[in-house]
């Protein structure tokens, strides 16, 4: 059992679900970054994605967008990724990388599982990286021992579920609506519905993203889903109002997160 | 080799070779696999291929035909250069070929909007006509920077009923584009079909794209055996994307004794790093959904190409160009600014014809390989498109005050 399966299980066991945070590396600066996770982790966050800035995030929105490009300015390269997993990872919680596929292709798709792994890193998420294209990550991921999360979506059909299920070895990824990341007023109503059927494909956790920005979506989602992962709103948060911002939505989602 | 080794891919999964495939969001794949069974039905479909025949005779005005460019070819070392007129088509260049296939295909889904990306304006342009043509919401997304070189195409576009959307981010070109295009399509992919505009993109888009361009080889083919009783010894055409390229080779794909040539944006040299020519100057990498050639730094970031031409300023080429250069069966080259607008300027004087600026580049590729081959020699290129889109640009660049 990997660090991350035991958080999403300590969550269970106080029949909550898991907050799931997101931030891009080098935002608003490297130790900026590891100061507002810092910040978060003590708000109440279990588990941690780290984004691997990127210059064609085609599934972010403006929220994000912005902030991987304030982190590539100021930048931001492959080695500062691995340098803040490191640095997570020393805070004693879960760390994720979310990247965009090209940059793990270009950095070596072994050798980044390796440096990931050797930084402490648990699992990857990659949301342009689907099943069938991945032979070459199952493999270095397997042989590293780091966990894979991969994506499913409301458009997913029950047979794609199963193969997303399958390649699966962290925790299956839901998205809560159709399109990019960014903060919404509601999530879909089809989204409960998603994660019921992606249970009768696999006992690993499923947690929800995109769109969850509110104490009040987080605990909706918490009824159903092992975790909640909320990206844009602790971006704006940290713009806003730096750690502190980031410690208190962590605090706010926390309350949220109860069954 | 033998023809069937290329024209066999790509396989079922959308790779030629290592190259192309689906790097996209989960909720992406749906469509996909919904538009590749639509587009495989229509395929052989007898009611599909009369409607698309019928639009491509009555409504664009099919087929283009080839001029021979004695004037033009004196400068080329004595060969004899052949254009093939896709300029000659209604909106003004090859994309509307593509269009009509994909606006056709829009219809059986069931959808009702449009979206796309346009660099030159070229493909916005077709895109919006086929809309207006099929009576399709439209929306046409372009870079900002592209929007001021291409003024004359934002307002055509507009007049045909479509909304033009300026994108802001990044580079501001046809890259940026794209994402925004992705973006949106991700969130309304149920109404909603992205009619991408070149042989790039996940699968089937670079198989379907090149599908729908094909004729402008198969054209060609028949043109030069009945009127020259003989194959051409080049077939020459640019390459940004690489629709106009990909057209016009894959009827010669099988001709083993026809060299294909692509000439891509050089900007200001290869060597400044300054350019668009991905094959030539780039590596392997993943962008857009296909893996290809793309320009990229250390880290995996897109690097922003640079070209005169808007059409070409594109940092990824199509998956079936990188894997026709990589098993050798095409050849790449690159044409700087400078060269592309020399050969413009020719064509104007010699001929009476204003070539879009990218297709300046397969010319100016023309006249090198021509010097190469010398007389008797037969090179055909892919005029892919006319110039008045570029009049401003070109007027600027001589000193024309306008």
């Amino acid at each position: 059992m990997s660090l991350l399966h035991d958080a999403f299980a300590r969550a269970k066991s106080e029949n909550r679900a898991a907050l799931i945070a997101y931030l891009p590396a080098g935002y608003p600066t490297e130790d900026g970054a590891v100061e507002c996770i810092a910040a978060m982790v003590e708000g109440g966050v279990d588990i941690v994605e780290i984004g691997f800035p990127y210059s064609d995030p085609v599934m972010d929105g403006p929220t994000i967008q912005d902030a991987v490009n304030i982190s590539l300015t100021g930048g931001t390269k492959s080695a500062t990724v691995i340098n803040t997993v490191k640095r997570v990872a020393d805070l004693g919680v879960p760390a994720l990388v979310m990247s965009y596929w090209n940059p793990i292709e270009r950095y070596g798709v072994d050798s980044f599982a390796n440096d990931f792994h050797a930084a402490g890193g648990v699992g990857v998420i990659t949301p342009d990286l689907t099943p069938e294209e991945a032979d070459d990550w199952i493999a270095a991921t397997d042989s590293n021992e780091v966990d894979r999360v991969f994506l499913v979506a409301l458009s997913s059909s029950d047979e794609r579920i199963a193969k997303v299920a399958n390649a699966t070895t962290g925790f299956i990824y839901a998205g809560a609506v159709m399109g990019v990341t960014g903060a919404r007023t509601s999530v879909s109503d089809a989204i409960e519905g998603l994660v019921a059927k992606v249970r009768r494909h696999s006992e690993l956790p499923v947690a929800v993203g995109l769109g969850v920005s509110t104490p009040e979506q987080a605990h909706e989602i918490a009824q159903y889903a092992d975790g909640v992962i909320v990206g844009s709103a602790f971006v704006t948060a940290i713009k806003n109002d730096g750690p502190a911002g980031a410690k208190a939505l962590a605090q706010a989602l926390s309350k949220g997160l109860a069954r | 080799m033998t023809a069937n080794d290329v024209v066999s891919v790509p396989d079922l999964r959308g790779h030629f070779g290592k190259f192309g495939g689906r790097f996209v969001p989960e909720a992406l794949m749906a469509a996909l696999d919904e538009l590749d069974e639509a587009f495989r039905k229509a395929m052989v479909d007898p009611g599909f291929l009369k409607q698309l025949r019928e639009l491509q005779i009555n409504y664009t005005g099919r087929p283009s035909p080839i001029t021979e460019a004695k004037r033009f070819a004196e400068h080329a070392g004595g060969a004899t250069i052949l254009l093939k007129r896709e300029d000659l088509n209604h909106t003004g260049s090859h994309k509307i070929n593509n269009v009509l296939g994909q606006g056709l295909l829009t219809q059986r889904m069931g959808k009702t909007r449009v979206i796309a990306e346009t660099g030159a304006g070229q493909h916005g342009v077709a895109t919006a006509t086929v809309a207006a043509l099929l009576g399709l919401e439209c929306v046409v997304y372009m870079g900002e920077e592209d929007t001021k070189r291409q003024a004359l195409n934002v307002a055509r576009m507009k007049l045909l009923g479509a909304t033009v959307v300026p994108v802001t981010i990044g580079s501001r070109t046809l890259k940026d584009a794209i994402n925004e295009a992705m973006r949106d399509w991700v969130a309304n992919v149920e109404t909603t079909h992205y009619m991408l505009g070149t042989v790039a993109g996940p699968a089937p888009f670079p198989e379907m794209v090149r599908d729908f361009h094909r004729i402008i080889g198969d054209e060609s083919r028949e043109q030069m055996l009945s009127r020259y009783g003989r194959l051409p010894d080049v077939v020459a055409a640019c390459v940004g994307g690489g629709s106009n390229a990909i057209g016009i080779f894959t009827a010669f794909i099988g001709d083993a004794n026809v060299r294909l040539l692509g000439l891509e944006a050089g900007g200001d040299g290869i060597e400044t790093g300054r350019h668009a020519s991905t094959i030539v100057g780039g590596a392997v990498g993943v962008l857009h959904g296909a893996r290809s050639y793309i320009m990229q730094d250390d880290d995996g970031q897109t690097i922003e190409s640079h070209s005169i031409s808007a059409g070409l300023d594109y940092p990824s080429v199509g998956p079936e160009h990188a894997y026709l250069a990589d098993i050798g069966r095409a050849e790449y080259r690159s044409v700087t600014d400078v060269e592309a607008m020399n050969a413009f300027k020719l064509l104007c004087e010699t001929e009476g014809i204003i070539p879009a600026i990218e297709t300046a580049h397969a010319l100016a590729g023309a006249i090198e390989i021509g010097k190469e081959l010398g007389e008797g020699a037969i090179i055909l290129i892919n005029l892919s498109g006319r110039g008045d889109k570029d009049v401003e640009t070109a007027a600027k660049y001589f000193g024309i005050d306008l």
